[in-house]
């Protein structure tokens, strides 16, 4: 984690020293422990705010969307992958961003280390190596990394940036032999009514604070279906059926474009685990499209195009 | 004031004796979250919390309220007319609310309940609740109470205050409704000075815990243009991401949305939290939008909360220092920080070219 920063640091003074970025995107410590801030760095003389750790879970593309400088940024595998998906819709040109590949070994849950903590408040918590070290009043205890990471991060396969100008470390072994759709079938063996119920449970105390999608690096409509006021296409209170439209709509609406990045569960402050609902569409475009989101910029979207061969069996 | 004491053990069966003559609301656990919700069972109840993830404003201000309905049907008497929505506002207790979020009823109080202007349903719903506090005797490192006016067993909007001593509750008794309370439940004892002492000795030493700050100072003397044209927005509003969390976890955010909704021949006027994070919230039926972008979002709510509530109202921030927006901001969004760089801003106000 210190090697990735000071290899960021110096990569940020450089780009901005020789001119060849405007502004860099990356992350600075926050103001309490396991969160990390996004930052935008433009002197070179403030690279030393720039920073890296286990709790970088922001996904930095979320801030790219429509800028017109030349800029920086740090991006992990997910966040690569969410770049290339920006540039396929064209939210911004690969020609303008220098990105700076952080290979990722997983992102900390910080309420997985509230949860293995017992009720007791982490004061301040670092890393070293595969541990985290948390401090606390009268406390220090060492966690084993591995057993607190993000839900999404214990299953990611594509944990090295997929395109980057530069890396900031050394690649990491990707993970093997993962099952990464447990909890999709689960969610497939039920029956329609029972499906339904889940998902009602699944958002019953969501507050409609949108925080999963504009979290979301996918998320960058002008305005969202939920903010159309001429005409209104959705309620606004908290009645189980609108609620449950929204999350419904806005999981669609990334299908084969989502890379499972958590950025929405990472935010939701009511612990939804909202990935349920992309992660299915995302099992879903792989088995009929054998496509996985931003893997590559060679090819469009597959509910971008249109080919005779579509696979249509799921309309009744 | 009275100070009286009943032991832990009690408690439940002075709970149970309360549900007689209130509807009980209380801090209950559901996975990781500990939120206000009614009582059914008094076992439920979990004092244990440090912070609830929801702060109980939406005992007063639910997030959806119904304000009126009325039918749809052309060919009957009443089609189109409002009727006031019905309600139960029969007596109400809420067990074990923390002093911050007492003291942020009292802030929003100043906006719902003036000379000029009455909110029904606010109103009612403030005079028919009892507000039972549990002081906190350990409180989050992000908590910051102790500088904005209040403090861990600040009893500022209680009724009775409840400090937990090992076995026992000291129970200060503060309101004419806290006294009717205490003889619904009918079980407490006058408390003897050396409870009251080792009380005492516990709330200091809460109110030390604190060590997180702000100052607040200068905000009420700094020009409000100049603070509204400081440079530092721009670096403030960055890594926001415009959620709702911060208003809709915050004690004092009071912002709704009136919305009109039918479903066949009837049809209901509601409203419905809303926030000034949200590019709809100041959405003009022209089309314009005042605050279109999120630099003026981010701007308005601290704003609101550190400047034009303080000139307006002459009671302080509009913040209780209960952390919320601190610990659950998906990016980090510190109003202790923000509220620094405002209160030494040194600038003049911008000159109009």
């Amino acid at each position: 984690m210190i090697a990735n920063t000071k290899r960021i640091r110096e990569t940020a003074k450089r780009l901005l020293r020789e001119d060849i970025v405007d502004a860099v995107l990356g992350f600075k410590q926050g103001t309490v422990p396991m969160i990390c801030q996004p930052v935008l760095v433009t002197r070179p003389e403030d690279v030393d705010v720039l920073y890296w750790d286990s709790f970088c879970g922001v996904n930095l593309a979320n801030y790219l969307s429509k800028r017109k400088d030349r800029i920086a940024v740090v991006a992990k595998g997910c966040d690569a992958r969410n770049i290339v998906v920006h540039t396929l819709e064209n939210q911004i040109k690969r020609d303008q961003i220098f990105i700076m590949g952080v290979p990722c070994k997983g992102m900390v849950d910080p309420r997985k280390v509230r949860l293995a903590l017992k009720e007791r408040e982490p004061l301040e918590v670092t890393e070293d190596g595969d541990k985290i070290v948390v401090m606390g009043e009268g406390f220090e205890t060492s966690l084993s990394k591995a057993d607190l990471l993000q839900d999404n991060c214990a299953i990611c396969i594509h944990r090295n940036p997929v395109i980057y100008d530069e890396l900031m470390g050394e690649p990491v072994p990707e993970q093997e032999g993962i099952d990464r759709y447990a909890d999709e079938r689960k969610l497939e063996a039920m029956s329609a009514d029972e499906r339904s119920r889940h998902f009602q449970d699944l958002v019953a105390t969501c507050i409609r604070c949108y925080a999963c999608r504009d979290a979301c690096p996918l998320c960058y409509c002008p305005t969202c279906f939920v903010d159309e006021s001429r005409p209104q296409w959705l309620g606004k209170s908290i009645d189980p059926t609108d609620t449950l439209t929204f999350h419904l709509l806005r999981a669609f609406h990334c299908a084969g474009r989502c890379t499972d990045c958590g950025a929405c569960e990472r935010a939701c402050p009511m612990d939804i685990k909202v990935r349920q609902f992309t992660k299915k569409l995302e099992k879903d475009v792989l088995e009929l499209y054998d496509y996985e989101a931003g893997m590559t910029e060679e090819t469009r979207p597959p509910l971008d195009v249109y080919q005779p061969d579509d696979p249509g069996d799921f309309i009744e | 004031m009275k100070l009286l004491k009943i032991s832990k053990k009690d408690f439940s069966d002075v709970l149970n004796r309360l549900k007689d003559s209130y509807r009980l609301y209380g801090p209950v656990r559901k996975g990781n979250i500990v939120d206000f919700a009614p009582i059914e069972d008094v076992s439920d109840i979990d004092l244990s919390f440090q912070n609830s993830r929801l702060s109980p404003k939406s005992l007063f201000l639910p997030q959806s309220e119904r304000m009126f309905e009325y039918g749809l049907d052309p060919a009957g008497d009443e089609a189109h007319i409002l009727k006031e929505a019905s309600k139960d506002y029969s007596p109400k207790a809420v067990i074990g609310i923390r002093p911050c979020d007492a003291k942020a009823l009292e802030l929003v109080d100043a906006n719902f309940d003036t000379p000029e202007f009455r909110d029904p349903w606010w109103v009612k719903a403030r005079e028919t609740t009892t507000l039972v506090g549990l002081g906190c005797t350990s409180p989050c490192s992000t908590c910051f109470c102790t500088t904005v006016g209040g403090g861990p067993f600040d009893d500022a909007g209680l009724d009775v205050l409840l400090t937990e001593i090992n076995d026992a509750f000291l129970a200060r008794v503060l309101t004419e409704k806290g006294e009717k309370l205490i003889k619904a439940a009918n079980t407490f004892e006058p408390a003897e000075e050396e409870l009251v002492q080792k009380a005492t000795a516990i709330e200091q030493e809460a109110a030390g815990k604190i060590v997180s700050k702000v100052d607040t100072s200068r905000l009420a003397e700094i020009d409000t243009l100049a603070l509204h044209g400081a440079d530092f927005w721009e670096d403030v509003q960055f890594a926001c991401i415009n959620c709702g969390i911060c208003t809709y976890l915050c004690p004092t955010c009071w912002c709704f949305d009136i919305q009109d909704e039918t479903h066949g021949r009837v049809g209901c006027r509601m409203r419905n939290w809303d926030s000034c994070m949200f590019p709809l919230f100041t959405l003009h039926a022209s089309g314009h939008n005042p605050r279109g972008q999120k630099i003026q979002r981010v701007r308005q709510r601290f704003m609101h909360k550190l400047k034009y509530y303080v000139d307006t109202y002459k009671m302080g921030v509009a913040c209780v220092g209960c952390g919320r927006c601190v610990q659950h901001c998906p990016v980090n969004i510190d109003i202790r920080q923000v509220c620094r760089l405002m209160n030494e801003y040194e600038g003049k106000v911008p000159k109009v070219s």
